[in-house]
């Protein structure tokens, strides 16, 4: 089965999407972080979406659940990478992403990442 | 890719119709599967390039395609869309058309409404992709099915 790759950084999980997700991706690609976090004892995930260049309510509530859980499993998710046209066009279709950390690229991801995890 | 008449799904809407005397070119294609909605994804991006509407105005267009793609999927059970390249005089446009024959929408108000669903999503679908495209219309009838049409011009 298609799967998206997740790398292991330490106590960092990272993940890029690269690909058009289909729905059942994207639920997958959810199912996977949170087993990973736990059995690789991960304190954050950075998922980079520059690669995207689309976000829509399922991928966006998809984004927003993954976080969720993530934090109910005691790690921080932190999305970089949105494109300027992704950006405008969710909250114009009204997704604000809420309660999910982002920034502008994984560099300033994994700042934020270690900042909040007190490195 | 199917022609319109293979795709038809036995619903009668003008809606079908609406920009007939506009369509330079229409491409007809089949709702059933998740990878329905990520192959017509790509399709309306190539027409929107095709047509030179601006990055954001792309992927406002493709966000409301994938938007009420995934409805025609989810609430009307699968059926079609046709994806129109529409000529005005000198403007360009993309237009899309949903068509299914699923059981319709019986509070077109309550639906439009953010935050309201009946499928345990976000309720942002119908009334977000409005605001993602310059003009929505729709035709709905319980029991029957529901036709979306939508087109957004080349500014």
């Amino acid at each position: 089965m298609e799967r998206i790759p997740i790398l292991r950084m330490g106590d960092l999980l990272l993940v890029t999407i690269q690909v058009d997700m289909h729905d059942r991706l994207a639920m997958t690609l959810q199912d996977d972080l949170t087993e990973r976090i736990v059995r690789d004892n991960a304190k954050g995930v950075l998922i980079d979406i520059s690669a995207l260049d689309l976000v829509d309510s399922f991928i966006g509530r998809m984004i927003s659940n993954t976080a969720a859980m993530a934090r109910v499993l005691d790690a921080q998710t932190v999305v970089v990478g949105m494109q300027p046209a992704v950006a405008i066009t969710l909250v114009e279709l009204g997704l604000t992403l809420h309660g999910v950390k982002t920034a502008l690229n994984v560099e300033k991801g994994m700042a934020l990442l270690g900042k909040n995890l007190n490195r | 890719m199917s022609t319109a008449a293979e795709l038809a799904v036995g619903f009668e809407t003008d809606l079908l119709e609406l920009h007939a005397r506009k369509r330079a070119e229409r491409t007809s294609l089949p709702l059933r599967t998740d990878e329905d909605v990520v192959h017509l994804r790509k399709h309306v991006r190539e027409r929107a390039v095709g047509i030179g509407l601006s990055l954001v105005d792309q992927t406002k267009l493709i966000t409301a395609a994938s938007e009420l793609a995934r409805n025609t999927i989810k609430y009307g059970g699968g059926g079609a869309v046709h994806l129109d390249k529409l000529a005005d005089g000198l403007r360009q446009g993309v237009g899309l058309v949903f068509v299914d024959t699923g059981p319709g929408i019986p509070d077109l108000e309550l639906a439009l409404r953010d935050g309201y669903t009946t499928g345990g999503g976000l309720g942002l679908g119908l009334g977000g992709s409005k605001r993602l495209v310059d003009e929505f219309e729709i035709d709905t009838r319980p029991g029957e099915g529901t036709a979306i049409a939508v087109v957004k011009w080349k500014r």
